[in-house]
């Protein structure tokens, strides 16, 4: 085939396009994935019940600050990410700040407490439901995420495949949250923080695959 | 790539608002540059230079279906220069086992693809548009081959005009999945 053919073929007709900023998709994957993990936690684990409890409240507030945090800044490397060239426009290094922050208020909080309670600091009560909740509950997430990507056109694969799974860790973080009863930081630091970074670990695993164009 | 910046960006920034002129002007442009970095890159990479054209049209199919990606207020080339990178890469691991025989052959290939500037690609247009679904087909010969309008096309194809369009868009989304399965080479 000639090139002129084909230039042809692409310029004949109409050519405009949808101006539909790309950052709206990224938007209703978000509002997707939000809504998806609450139901998700509403309708299997159920809400804890003390969420009116003043103290609940302040410990759920740091949780939600964290979770909400890599949510953010998730979605905002990914309304780049999914860009031609935008892995170059961003630092994607930014994502690394809610879990050093966390890290670093569950450390102050262990150093505050005597060794031998330490252990029971980060294992918490539930420790394996939390470890199998947040993947199982960004899946959705992770799916509209993906879906969202792929509509635009990202260039490094790997990396938006990450920060996708990234956010649908958090997204899923953020939700469950609202059902888990183990508040102490050293534990949202490892199990929290853990299972979205293994979020993360698997959409750098899938995305060269799903997100290629 | 810093000179034609300007020029290819007012071509750009008219193309995205429907001018079909500078829609063809600028992907002609485009198509001149992606040759000639193509040409290199294959070259310096011991591939064969004959395999440039392939890789023009995959690109220029890709940066027609993902113009809407393109940010009006940053420059263009660093857009189309990601672009034209990662479908090199991408065909440079797809064609990574069939080609392992060939760095002898690479220096004739730089002369011998160098004086043939027919730009033709190993590829079948008629042969990839026979495996597009019927209702696609029609919508995209009538409107983008044969140059009729939205509303004859939809009476010739059976259709409404809405999905005369639609039928065009995933069409050529089609399109651009074969030529990429097509240039495995």
């Amino acid at each position: 085939m000639k090139t002129e053919e084909l230039l042809d073929l692409l310029s004949t007709g109409d050519v405009g396009v949808d101006r539909t900023p790309h950052s709206w998709t990224i938007g209703a994957a978000v509002v997707i994935g939000a809504v998806a993990a609450l139901i998700g936690v509403a309708f299997v684990l159920g809400f804890r019940p003390d969420l009116a409890d003043s103290r609940a409240a302040g410990f759920l507030v740091l949780k939600l600050s964290f979770t909400i945090a890599v949510v953010v800044l998730a979605s905002f490397l990914l309304t780049k990410l999914a860009r031609p060239g935008g892995e170059r426009r961003t630092r994607p290094i930014l994502i690394v700040l809610p879990f050093a922050v966390i890290a670093a208020l569950g450390l102050v909080n262990l150093s505050f407490a005597p060794p031998a309670h330490w252990e029971a600091m980060i294992v918490g009560d539930q420790w394996l439901e939390c470890l199998l909740s947040i993947p199982l509950i960004a899946i959705v997430p992770f799916a509209a995420t993906i879906w969202a990507v792929r509509k635009g056109a990202p260039t490094n694969l790997r990396l938006a495949g990450a920060v996708a799974g990234l956010f649908a860790g958090g997204v899923s973080a953020m939700a469950y949250a609202l059902h888990c009863m183990d508040d102490l930081l050293p534990f949202v630091t490892v199990w929290y923080g853990g299972t979205i970074l293994l979020c993360a670990l698997a959409g750098a695993a899938l995305g060269p695959r799903l997100l290629r164009w | 790539m810093i000179s034609p910046e300007t020029e290819l960006r007012k071509l750009m920034l008219a193309s995205l608002d429907g001018n079909a002129v500078a829609h063809r002007a600028l992907l002609s442009r485009l198509s001149g540059h992606l040759r000639a970095y193509y040409r290199s890159k294959l070259a310096r990479a011991g591939r064969s230079v004959g395999d440039a054209e392939d890789l023009v049209q995959e690109a220029v199919l890709a940066i027609h279906l993902k113009r809407h990606t393109y940010d009006p207020t940053e420059p263009l080339t660093p857009w189309v220069h990601a672009i034209a990178r990662f479908k090199l890469i991408d065909f440079l691991r797809r064609t990574r086992r069939s080609t392992t025989d060939l760095p002898i052959d690479a220096a004739e290939d730089v002369t011998a693809g160098d004086d043939r500037s027919g730009a033709e690609s190993s590829l079948d247009l008629a042969r990839l548009m026979e495996l597009l679904p019927e209702k696609m087909r029609c919508s995209i010969v009538a409107v983008k081959l044969d140059g009729r309008s939205v509303a004859e096309a939809a009476a010739r194809c059976g259709v409404s005009e809405s999905s005369v369009k639609i039928n065009i868009h995933r069409g050529l989304k089609r399109l651009a999945a074969s030529i990429a399965k097509e240039s495995r080479a």
